[in-house]
């Protein structure tokens, strides 16, 4: 027996990176389940791929490119790989997902320094990168197969409902993509981002752990509600319902799972409401305004770049500290 | 009912089941007891014993050194073996230590003073102040000068610090439960000395049969028993005082402030066995727990009992014990020998078993250290600015406000150890400023 000395505290919570990660996993969990019933057996591919591939790529960068001797499975790279396959269409080749796996881990993480350095969302400048790199397999949409057995590319291609809102207007949209296959999504669109309904089942779950706070979400999801509001009044054609916005496209999956992402986020409440506000303008600015009919991703990648900014301006209220 | 509480904070595993039932036991004094000159907060004690003095229990050995220091007195009847340097667990370093050898029952020297109904408050002040009592909670911060506010503040509270939110601990519950009618006359002195109205003994609510027994003692309304809620850091002074009665104590500030006192329940009881019974302090009342104890107890032991006297008292260590901590597991200090005696302000002695390393991570910004702290700092950033070395910085984010209770370091997911970078930026920060307020 030897008794050792240490710093207090001498007792640590048994929460670890690890399991936040898991935790995350497993809240993806739902929304991958609903992914292979609407596109096939091809999504949960994907799914597994991109998470297993992500603890490999991030294992050779760290061992063999970075030569760093500590080396644990922290889990941090399956949830990059996963969120990264669920924001691809169903129809994308499995190479694709590699590429954008390579941008996001080696680029936007460990070029950064790893993990906890990164200012940018890793998942998100993967699949940036392959939208701007590979705009046609990128944007290769397809109707909702609910089949286990069959493949995507048996599938008739559709457009998403952010792009015929875009291309065809209001009345035709809401006519081939009604409220309900909107919210537990029966409708075409990345792997992971048709069904709101999943999505916050995955969220209820991380709250209920409390791996996350609510803050960045309500107030995301809240800004785009409240801008679509606004927009509707003003043309009801061209710009869609309010509902339409926040069930459509990659807002829940955006605003749940990557707008969250800890790392890339604001520290305090203040800052992550200012965030979240953000986030719903610039994603309704591109939405309403811009080329793309969806812009969760780049909204969130610009607010991303603020983050340090908000963290100097939103400071936490010391105790007792007294207004001089 | 409403419990009350601070913002921020977080629940470890309380594990008090281990010794909360186990009533006070009194040890017999050892054959060689160990007192340091350094007791208590501020100047070291100068000694007024030589090499062979043959002394009584509770006789003076030691006297103030400076204005923040206090009087000592021999544990024991026995006789005084030399003055020794001996590691000092709170100071790190060798520090000055009275050891004296045991050579029979207890010959008391008693306090003397007249009846103290009839003592006047500076009368009384003195009493706390030839006893030797200091902040039996851990601080050592010593009572007659935390009872003795400067001219110009007025206190019309006093609150009794029954929170033990320190895991594993449970002293403070069993003096409640088995020392309460002396704790509530404490209480009535207390008051008088400071001129204050109103009393609160908050207790947090893992230990509602204290706080039920109080209230029984309790009939006078000037004195309320209020339930908190069981979370730590409780029974932090700025923290309790907020949730009791809403008043927050500045940054840079003390409790008189805003016109409280604040003191730990045994220190209390210790004020009350000065005034009534005449009893210098020469022992305290600790809980020596953890899971690599073979038997968890609470014990009464004279100041300067060794730790290894105490811990086999406890019956001994189990095979598995890999820290011992004096305190409780959140702000104790582990040390790595057995030798050392216990201060005035050893609450417990904590021995854990051996336990996995922790994987340690880069910060992934998770913010639970800026959501629990509760004096509203951000951690993360501290440990940052430390680390860099900026100090200035770091006093502009308010490295100066930080209270060490390890909230942030204990919630960590990658197990940063920020409260170790944040007490060292501080230490260092004030050498460089010369020691200059």
């Amino acid at each position: 027996m030897k008794l050792i000395q240490s710093d207090a505290p001498h007792i640590r919570t048994k929460d670890s990176v690890r399991s936040i990660m898991l935790d995350v996993l497993l809240a993806l969990v739902p929304a991958v389940a609903v992914a292979t019933y609407f596109f096939g057996w091809y999504a949960l591919f994907l799914c597994l791929f991109g998470a297993i591939m992500g603890e490999l790529i991030e294992w050779f960068i760290v061992k063999v490119l970075r030569k760093q001797k500590d080396f644990s499975f922290d889990l941090s790279a399956a949830v990059t790989g996963l969120l990264l396959a669920m924001n691809l269409p169903p129809t994308a080749p499995w190479w694709l997902l590699l590429i954008g796996l390579l941008v996001a881990l080696g680029v936007a993480k460990h070029a950064f320094g790893g993990i906890g350095q990164n200012i940018f969302n890793p998942a998100l400048v993967g699949r940036v990168f392959l939208l701007i790199s590979f705009p046609t397999l990128m944007t290769k949409w397809i109707t909702p197969l609910r089949s286990f057995t069959k493949a995507p590319w048996d599938a008739m291609t559709s457009a998403t409902a952010l792009g015929v809102l875009k291309n065809s207007g209001f009345s035709e949209a809401i006519q081939r993509f009604n409220y309900v296959d909107l919210f537990f999504g029966n409708v075409g669109g990345c792997i992971g981002e048709t069904s709101a309904f999943v999505l916050l089942v995955g969220f209820v779950y991380l709250l209920f752990r409390k791996r996350v706070n609510p803050v960045i979400p309500a107030t995301y999801i809240g800004t785009v509600f409240a801008f679509a509001s606004v927009m509707y009044l003003v043309n009801a054609e061209r710009f869609g319902t309010p509902l339409f916005h926040i069930l459509s496209g990659g807002l829940f999956l955006g605003a749940l799972f990557m707008a969250t992402d800890m790392v890339t986020s604001p520290m305090t409440l203040k800052g992550q409401a200012v965030f979240g506000i953000g986030c719903g303008v610039v994603t309704m600015i591109i939405r309403l305004f811009a080329g793309y009919p969806e812009g969760v991703s780049l909204a969130i990648l610009l607010m991303n770049a603020l983050v340090p900014l908000i963290d100097r301006a939103f400071k936490p209220k010391i105790f007792g500290e007294v207004k001089v | 009912m409403k419990l009350l509480t601070f913002k921020g904070g977080t629940h470890p595993p309380e594990k008090k089941e281990l010794a909360k039932d186990k009533a006070l036991l009194r040890m017999d004094p050892p054959q060689f007891v160990y007192v340091f000159l350094s007791n208590h907060a501020g100047a070291p004690a100068k000694p007024v014993v030589k090499e062979n003095d043959t002394v009584k229990t509770g006789q003076i050995i030691g006297e103030p050194g400076g204005f923040v220091s206090a009087y000592l007195h021999s544990p024991v009847t026995g006789m005084v073996r030399k003055i020794d340097k001996l590691y000092h667990p709170v100071q790190g370093r060798p520090m000055e230590a009275i050891v004296i050898e045991r050579t029979g029952e207890d010959d008391w020297q008693l306090l003397e003073h007249s009846d103290w109904e009839s003592l006047s408050r500076e009368q009384l002040l003195e009493v706390i102040k030839k006893a030797g009592i200091v902040g039996l909670g851990g601080a050592m911060f010593p009572t007659h000068v935390k009872l003795n506010p400067p001219t110009g503040k007025t206190i019309d509270t006093f609150i009794v610090n029954g929170a033990e939110c320190e895991p594993y601990l449970t002293v403070d519950h069993r003096l409640m439960l088995e020392a309460a009618e002396e704790l509530v006359l404490g209480v009535k002195i207390v008051m008088r000395i400071l001129g204050a109205k109103k009393a609160y003994i908050g207790v947090e609510s893992n230990k509602v049969d204290a706080y039920e027994h109080l209230k029984k003692l309790c009939n006078d309304s000037s004195i309320e028993v209020v339930l908190l809620r069981t979370k730590y850091p409780q029974g932090a002074e700025k923290q309790l005082i907020y949730a009791i009665t809403n008043r927050k104590v500045p940054v840079g500030g003390l409790p008189m402030d805003v016109g409280v006192v604040v003191q730990n329940v045994q220190t209390v009881i210790a004020i009350k066995q000065a005034v009534v019974d005449r009893k210098p302090l020469i022992e305290r009342a600790l809980t020596i727990t953890g899971e690599a104890i073979n038997n968890p107890m609470n014990v009464i032991a004279r100041i300067g009992t060794t730790i290894q006297q105490l811990v086999d008292f406890a019956g001994g260590l189990k095979e598995n014990a890999e820290k011992l901590i004096m305190g409780g597991p959140m702000t104790g200090i582990a040390v790595n020998r057995l030798d050392l005696p216990i201060l005035k302000g050893t609450s417990g002695i904590t021995v854990l078993p051996h336990e996995a390393e922790p994987i340690k991570k880069p910060c992934i910004r998770c913010t639970k250290c800026v959501v629990s702290c509760p004096m509203g700092l951000q951690p993360y950033l501290l440990y940052l600015l430390g680390n860099k070395r900026k100090y200035d910085q770091a006093v502009e984010e308010g490295l100066m406000a930080c209270i060490e209770c390890g909230v942030c370091a204990y919630v960590c997911p990658s197990k940063i150890d920020h409260v170790r970078v944040i007490k060292l930026t501080k230490r260092v920060y004030q050498a460089l400023r010369g020691g200059k307020k």
